[in-house]
């Protein structure tokens, strides 16, 4: 089903913030909706915005390709995304990413056996104060979890894992 | 002194829009709609002589005053991309004082005659938007925006906006092309913004901490403002304190404010008791502020005098290194976010963060000779001056001050050649 039919009360309110001239700006958020159910953007999709705003398939997969919180394959269902930027990695990111590989089972990049998580180790998130700290990019949008210790999370993939709640 | 921008901190529920109005919110916007004619607001923040507090440093008011008047319509646009390592004040001011933030916004859309304003967030400000799109539509639900506001002829909408993960999208024209639904990439410039902006119109594009202190310069005066900081640098700066300290944090301070209050009195000292080797004043993208010489600890943290260290307050994301940090690693670091950055525009950006990183990476293995970091600083100097947007420059500040400054961090761990 196509992106229109499937959310019209979205996809109207998401055309209506820009001017007609300016329709093509409604590809992020068209973008972000179209990924919302399997955590990443099919060819179908691709195909649905590019009608929409009267833009090529090849213009929406370029900008797939290059903001980094669109995805083109399927990964696990959460996305675990530790910032090891510098002012995290100065206050022990990189050694609780060690720590939270070790604990998971697997390396950067590799997603858990029942498909929960992968772990992505990303740049800044703007919580320098609060690291180590993470981001999960889910079907239920983007959320931070900060001040974080390798038990405190594998709580939270845990509760991820009941398909509900967050650890604070 | 009670805060200024962060005024959460001793009101509690500021982000609730009765608490708000209570304290005086939204007052200064009535006030400017009614009784003021657009450009007389932009003469009050002219007077304050408040700058861009984005890292660039621009006066805000004159910036608001290059509006191009005979092309129409006019946009604003909150710079919301808050990517640079080391900051995170302006998602504290949106979280915690939103409203004051919507109305410096607002404020600087009647400025300029803008009826459609555009807030540009990162991504990963997924709930801020969120909110922010709820204390949206209960501004436009108490009259504070929507069509003919107050009685007037003046309308004006706010529409939040998602980035998606792109540091180059805080670059003010890289930004206006994602806003447009294309690749983050800078425009050449000239034309700047205020000729040539969003959809091709004049466009205003501020951050968001500098939109934080136009409400209270309209409620209180020019004149106030300028009690506030140094001459040069009026008014207060969040610094967003982090790395090696005991307690970072956002400190909002006047400016002119020295290192060594900002450490040791706000930040509590360097963590385990050890000693500052570095400052990085404005985030990942900063020269190295070597603190061989305790002195430097007391100069005052305004844009003129950081300068005269050789580095910039940028937008005072203060990344404190201890003596246990060595720059070999320090600077691979800096790289590879740079590298991950590049829009790839430009060549000398694009490749040369890319042969950057693959000699910050095998010095740091140990595999390096001294030979691979006389090429390193070369190739930082190539990029020097080539390139479209500061980015690139930006890549290379680390790079160079580290290797000039403190060669030994590297010689240390490379063989002689």
């Amino acid at each position: 089903m196509s992106l229109a039919k499937k959310y019209p009360e979205e996809v109207k309110q998401i055309l209506s913030k820009y001017p007609p001239e300016g329709k093509r700006s409604a590809v992020m958020p068209l973008l972000f909706l179209a990924q919302r159910e399997e955590g990443y953007i099919t060819k179908a999709a691709m195909q649905d915005i590019a009608e929409l705003l009267d833009i090529t398939e090849t213009d929406v997969g370029s900008i797939i390709g290059f903001y980094t919180l669109y995805h083109d394959k399927k990964a696990g269902r959460y996305r675990v995304q530790v910032c090891t930027d510098l002012p995290c990695a100065l206050r022990g990111a990189e050694k609780f990413m060690d720590n939270l590989c070790g604990s998971l089972g697997i390396k950067v990049g590799e997603t858990t056996s029942d498909g929960l998580v992968t772990l992505e180790a990303v740049m800044c998130l703007a919580a320098c104060d609060k690291a180590p700290m993470f981001q999960t990019q889910g079907p239920d949008g983007i959320k931070y979890y900060e001040n974080m210790t390798v038990d405190k999370t594998m709580e939270l993939i845990a509760t991820l894992k009941n398909g509900v709640g967050e650890v604070k | 002194m009670a805060h200024i921008l962060l005024r959460h901190r001793e009101i509690p529920d500021m982000n609730k829009l009765g608490v708000y109005q209570k304290n005086g919110g939204l007052d200064a916007f009535k006030n400017a709609v009614t009784r003021m004619k657009p450009n007389e607001v932009t003469d009050v923040v002219k007077n304050s002589g408040l700058r861009g507090r984005g890292g660039a440093g621009f006066p805000t008011g004159m910036k608001w005053s290059f509006i191009d008047n005979k092309n129409w319509p006019h946009y604003v646009v909150a710079n919301a991309d808050e990517s640079e390592p080391g900051t995170f004040k302006d998602r504290e001011i949106m979280e915690g004082n939103p409203f004051q933030f919507l109305e410096g916004l607002m404020l600087a859309s009647y400025a300029v005659g803008a009826n459609a304003s555009y807030i540009y967030l990162r991504g990963e400000f997924w709930d801020i938007g969120a909110s922010l799109d709820a204390q949206i539509a209960e501004l436009e639900a108490e009259g504070y925006l929507g069509d003919k506001l107050f009685g007037t002829d003046y309308s004006l909408r706010l529409y939040t906006h998602l980035g998606a993960g792109a540091y180059i999208c805080g670059e003010e024209t890289a930004l206006l092309e994602s806003l447009e639904g294309k690749r983050g990439q800078p425009r050449n410039r000239p034309p700047f913004p205020p000729a040539v902006g969003l959809y091709a119109k004049p466009t205003i594009i501020n951050n968001v901490e500098t939109f934080t202190n136009v409400p209270l310069i309209l409620a209180k005066g020019a004149d106030w403002y300028k009690t506030i900081g140094t001459a040069d640098s009026p008014g207060v700066k969040i610094f967003s304190l982090s790395g090696r300290v005991q307690k970072p944090g956002n400190y909002e301070l006047p400016l002119g404010t020295t290192f060594r209050e900002l450490i040791y009195t706000h930040g509590g000292g360097v963590m385990d008791d050890r000693k500052v080797k570095a400052i990085m004043p404005a985030g990942a993208s900063s020269s190295l502020i070597m603190v061989d010489d305790e002195k430097v600890l007391d100069t005052p943290m305004d844009y003129a005098t950081v300068r005269t260290l050789k580095a910039d307050l940028g937008s005072a994301s203060v990344i404190i290194i201890d003596d246990t940090v060595s720059l070999d690693w320090l600077v691979n670091k800096t790289v590879h976010f740079f590298k991950h950055e590049s829009c790839g525009k430009c060549t000398p950006c694009r490749e040369g963060t890319y042969w950057m990183s693959h000699l910050t990476e095998r010095i740091h293995a140990g595999h390096g000779t001294t030979a691979d970091v006389d090429l390193l600083l070369n190739v930082a100097k190539q990029i020097q001056g080539k390139c479209l947007c500061a980015l690139g420059e930006f890549s290379t500040m680390a790079v160079v001050t580290s290797i000039e400054r403190s060669r030994q961090d590297f010689d240390r761990v490379v063989k002689a050649q």
